[in-house]
């Protein structure tokens, strides 16, 4: 039985724990929209193969591809749900999971609910009658716990950012409203240019809110941090010597770290998410190269890159390689061994990087001029903690669906459409924007008419 | 007083207004045994106030009226003094239409429609009691004069007489409207069968002597040639009989508005009733609005017979005096005579909470509400209400399934919902803000979405609905050959469309995408159509509206699919929410008030959340089961 006809999903693992990451999808679409971000290594297909199958390929979005991933395809009933299931292994950490999702939620797919998986499996016979009680006392304390964070939400930067938002498109909606429904009133005519202004005004605004979604996750959840050198500059040991304890298997022998090993630590202010990468070098072992193919796409996506290199040698081509991947970026160029005689052509690292940091890892000194240098570095890309925050993927998905009907808003009116097509783009950006709240935005916008208006016979 | 066992009936309808006359027409018509009861034979479908039928979203109520086989439109079509189609050009969704309607004219029609209807006996009465029997349903209606009536079903569409007191300053005396007896005792005996009654109020302006008018100071208002009728059964022409006109108050009407207000029995505490916020009166509008330099009033007719004419916006509960004193400081009223003068009304209504979503009591088997009775204001939303409860209680009385209208398939089954979902605070008018499926519900298709319902309830004759079934085959068909047609690209075709201001074309083209332009209409692309049909005027708009809003419509249908899943799984009646543990008290609370037929409809109370929802869902799955095993 598929009792609900729309797909969701919902990051199952941990979020940052652990080296893989799991999306579940469930729902009729669940692997026409798996494969919609997914492309396949070989024929097989999430669509095309039986249940219980697992496809390999690499996922994507409109940036390109950005992850190996393995999706495990159940076929309906049999899956947790007993809908159309795919689960999505990527690798773990916060940016990946959070992108292959955003991808699946772009694509159509709708962010869960509390407890929705579970109630879903109940509805559709997978649990037995005696778990009733116990799939409603959970879906009651997720909805309750949901209630709470809204709350704590109310008082917020952002529930004040978009209940402006929201004031202001029920502005625009109680006029329209006004307008149409007492036309022999003398309300001033609504202008379609002035409308169109105030449209953008608002998609500029929320814009810049969907922007602060992501500085949110980092206050929380740390700046995703790349440790990134050539082989044997002291990446471990600098990464050690920031989290406080032995964390890498640390060896004069290159290629020592095959895999990206994470860890939370507080710089400062500053809560880094430090991955650890394999040496940047070509080589031919192939378990090695999997961890530097890693690195290098680590390197790329990194929120904070930590460049080391070696003072006692040349730059060599790895070396260019990775200043040239670091201009213009936040990154600091931490020069390791600082207490050996220096090699190094010093000018060349200080032009590419941000800030260049001396220090001798082995030894701990400079380690406080590296956190000063963090946190300019991540002040630079101007995270605003006291700027509204969008907590959850639902929240985003709300603002992202209310700022797309905002558009449709604009579109419609540039076309020349009527305003009554124009009005039922702007109250679905109201009714999207009232989810994200916890409000009704149903009667809001007549109490706009009579609040705002002198109608009436 | 002596009682005496009368004639019975099947069904008894109390009040013969707007909602009675809907409600006593649809029972008889379904073969029913009806009688519709009124205080006064000479008030049967009055119009206490505003001589108007439709205007903004009340238009699409009508013609989902007559849609569904309901009397309105008719008798609107065939008594109007002047019609206009309200909001042109601002969207097919809220095209409305209003007439100016001959108040005499419309109440003698209405009263011989009832009068010729088989099965239906009008009678003078007032109803002072209703009695219940031992199996808690509807036995007997009681009048002043002591008939015992036994009936089977019963619906309660008082209107304002339900315990009215008129207020006029500080004068005030128990009335129904225009001057027409109360109904007291029927009050009482409400309550007694479990009812929540409430004060609610309204008001009507002055009727003036139409010579006393300047007119040469005021502003005219035409109707539109030609006049879209209200009832989709008008075949023949309509034309204009009046001209409306229009006037404004100035700073002077307000300065004696504002020097008198503490005479008014509202600002000074007198009137406890509750007063629509769609509607004010004028001393409202100038203490709530006080920066407004003028407030528009409509002059208008109030019959062909009369020299009666009615002041649309300027509604009041001040005392005689300052109405005659404010009426003269208005330009071309300087010597105006006052034939009734203007006054609030407060009366009795019923929370419709008590209702179900076929307006029947919760409490009460067989009883019914409908009209101004359950929370509403207008004709409009009266009759419309009226048509369903006395449908619902014929179908009951037969044992045929009883109708439940969508909200994403009408006006009035988005006022219904309102209704006995969220209740009202104060009285209820429609409006096309209220409805979240605008371009679905047009007043353009309230045919395609009722009339099919209406042939199955029985209230459609079969000739009528193979006129519904010719007209919507033409409409597909030619929706399809616009979109199989190509025109090629010509200096005329490409002249007209730069005149539009759109894009030229230098390929062929489909009549439907050229048509998708909002800059073209339908009928700029006749001369490049040679071998367009000639179709009726309503057809080839509904043929447009759908091509034009294809896009927006298909959206709206699929947030209707979303919700239907939802609507389409019932709660049980009289149940008991507190037995659920995972709801959240406040949820508890407001389903125990509302009980509401399905999980859509508890969806949409306020204080229900998602999370509550989810747990109906999952609780109402456990019940499924338990009951299987």
């Amino acid at each position: 039985m598929q009792s609900e006809a729309v797909t969701i999903a919902a990051v199952s693992t941990p979020l940052g724990v652990g080296g893989i990451g799991v999306i579940r999808v469930s729902g009729p679409r669940a692997h026409r929209l798996a494969a919609e971000v997914f492309r396949p290594v070989g024929g097989r297909t999430p669509e095309n193969c039986p249940g219980y199958s697992a496809v390999y390929g690499r996922l994507f979005d409109e940036e390109g591809e950005f992850d190996d991933a393995v999706v495990t395809v159940f076929r309906a009933p049999y899956s947790y749900t007993g809908e159309d299931v795919a689960e999505i292994s990527c690798h773990g950490g916060v940016y990946l999971v959070q992108r292959a999702l955003r991808a699946l939620i772009r694509r159509g797919v709708q962010p869960a609910a509390p407890g929705e998986f579970t109630k879903r499996a109940f509805l559709n016979g997978k649990l037995s009658l005696t778990q009733a009680e116990a799939v409603m006392d959970l879906i009651s304390a997720q909805g309750t716990e949901a209630a709470r964070a809204a709350l704590t939400l109310r008082d917020g930067a952002l529930f004040r950012s978009v209940h402006g938002l929201e004031e202001r498109l029920l502005a625009l909606a109680g006029h329209l409203a006004a307008w149409v429904d007492y036309p022999d009133e003398e309300i001033e005519e609504v202008d379609p240019a002035a409308m169109a202004s105030e449209l953008a005004a608002v998609a500029r605004e929320g814009k810049r809110l969907l922007a602060t979604f992501d500085a949110g996750k980092i206050l929380r959840e740390g700046v995703e941090t790349v440790i990134a050198g050539s082989p044997n500059v002291g990446k471990s040991t600098l990464m050690n010597l920031l989290a406080g304890c032995e964390k890498s298997i640390v060896t004069e022998i290159p290629g020592t770290t095959r895999d990206v090993v994470e860890e939370m630590v507080r710089v400062g202010d500053v809560i880094l998410r430090l991955a650890d990468t394999a040496g940047l070098r070509n080589t031919e072992d192939p378990v090695e190269r999997t961890g530097v193919t890693l690195a290098r796409r680590r390197l790329d996506t990194a929120g904070l890159v930590l460049a080391v290199f070696d003072s006692s040698r040349p730059l060599g081509q790895e070396d260019r390689e990775l200043l040239a991947a670091i201009r213009g970026r936040a990154a600091v160029a931490v020069v390791n061994k600082s207490d050996l005689p220096t090699l190094l052509q010093r000018e060349e690292v200080e032009a590419a990087a941000a800030e260049t940091v001396w220090l001798s890892a082995a030894s701990g000194e400079g380690v406080d001029v590296l956190s000063a240098a963090i946190a300019r570095v991540i002040g630079q890309a101007q995270l605003d903690t006291t700027s509204a925050m969008i907590a959850n993927e639902r929240q985003r998905d709300c603002l992202c669906r209310a700022l797309s009907s905002v558009e449709e808003a604009a579109a419609a009116l540039g076309e020349g459409q009527t305003l009554d097509a124009v009005d039922v783009c702007v109250e679905d950006a109201i009714q999207h924007l009232g989810d994200l709240t916890g409000e009704r935005a149903g009667d809001l916008v007549v109490e706009q008419v009579f609040s705002r208006f002198c109608v009436g016979k | 007083m002596e009682y005496y066992q009368a004639d019975p009936y099947e069904i008894a309808v109390i009040g013969a207004g707007h909602a009675g006359v809907e409600a006593a027409l649809a029972a008889a018509r379904l073969g029913l045994r009806t009688i519709l009861f009124t205080i006064s034979l000479d008030a049967v479908s009055n119009m206490p106030c505003n001589p108007s039928i439709g205007g903004t979203a009340k238009g699409h109520l009508v013609r989902e009226i007559d849609a569904l086989g309901g009397e309105m439109g008719k008798a609107a079509d065939k008594t109007f003094l002047q019609s206009r189609m309200l909001n042109r050009g601002k969207g097919p969704a809220v095209h409305s239409l209003r007439v100016q309607a001959d108040r005499m004219a419309y109440h003698n029609l209405m009263k011989k429609t009832v009068e010729q209807q088989k099965n239906l006996d009008l009678k003078q009465a007032e109803i002072i009691e209703v009695r219940c029997g031992e199996d808690g349903r509807v036995s007997a209606v009681v009048t002043a004069l002591g008939a015992i009536h036994p009936v089977k079903a019963a619906v309660i569409a008082t209107g304002t007489f339900l315990r009215g007191v008129v207020y006029v300053g500080d004068v005030s005396y128990p009335s129904g409207p225009d001057g027409l007896h109360p109904a007291v005792p029927l009050s009482d005996s409400l309550r007694e069968l479990g009812l929540h009654l409430r004060r609610f109020k309204t008001g009507t302006p002055a009727r003036v002597h139409r010579a006393s008018i300047d007119f040469s100071q005021l502003e005219e208002q035409a109707g539109d040639d030609p006049v879209t009728p209200f009832s989709f059964e008008t075949q023949e022409e309509l034309h204009n009989q009046f001209l409306c006109h229009i006037a404004y108050t100035n700073e002077a009407t307000h300065q004696v508005i504002r020097d008198n207000i503490h005479r008014s029995p509202l600002y000074g505490g007198k009137i406890e009733g509750v007063g629509p916020r769609y509607c004010p009166s004028i001393e409202d509008k100038v203490m709530r609005f006080g920066d407004k330099p003028r407030h528009q009033l409509f002059v208008e007719p109030m019959g062909l017979d009369t020299e009666e004419m009615y002041l649309q916006g300027m509604s009041s509960s001040l005392p005689e005096d300052v109405q005659i004193a404010f009426y003269r400081t208005i330009k071309g009223f300087e010597h105006v005579k006052v034939m009734r003068n203007a006054y609030a009304i407060e009366y009795d209504s019923v929370d419709p909470l008590d209702l179900k979503p076929t307006l029947e009591f919760k409490m009460v088997k067989g009883l019914y509400g409908a009209g101004q009775f359950n929370g509403t204001s207008g004709y409009e939303e009266a009759a419309a209400q009226g048509l369903v409860a006395g449908v619902n209680a014929a179908l009951e009385l037969l044992g045929r399934e009883q109708v439940v209208l969508e909200r994403s398939g009408s006006y009035i089954g988005t006022l219904i919902d309102d209704l006995v979902t969220k209740g009202c605070s104060d009285p209820y008018r429609m409006m096309t803000s209220r409805s979240e499926y605008r371009l679905l519900l047009r007043q353009d298709n309230a045919d395609a979405r009722l009339t099919p319902l209406g042939y199955e309830i029985g209230l459609i004759s079969q000739e009528r609905y193979e006129r519904f079934l010719e007209k919507q085959r033409l409409k597909e068909e030619e929706i399809r050959r616009l979109e199989a047609t190509a025109i090629p690209p010509s200096q005329e075709l490409n002249q007209m469309l730069v005149s539009r201001e759109t894009a030229p074309v230098t390929t062929g083209f489909k009549l439907a995408e050229l048509l998708r332009r909002p800059q073209i209409s339908y009928a700029d692309l006749a001369p490049f159509d040679p071998q367009r049909p000639a179709l009726r005027r309503e057809i080839a708009e509904v043929v447009e509206v759908e091509i034009k809003y294809e896009g927006y419509i298909k959206k709206q249908l699929s947030a209707v699919e979303q919700v239907r899943r939802l609507e389409g799984k019932p709660l049980p009646e009289k149940m008991d929410y507190r037995e659920i543990n995972g709801l959240r008290l406040e949820a508890q609370e407001k389903l125990n008030r509302v009980q509401p037929r399905s999980i859509g409809q508890a969806s949409r109370i306020s204080g229900v959340s998602p999370a509550d929802v989810s747990v109906l869902l999952i609780w109402l799955e456990q019940r499924g089961r338990e009951e299987q095993a």
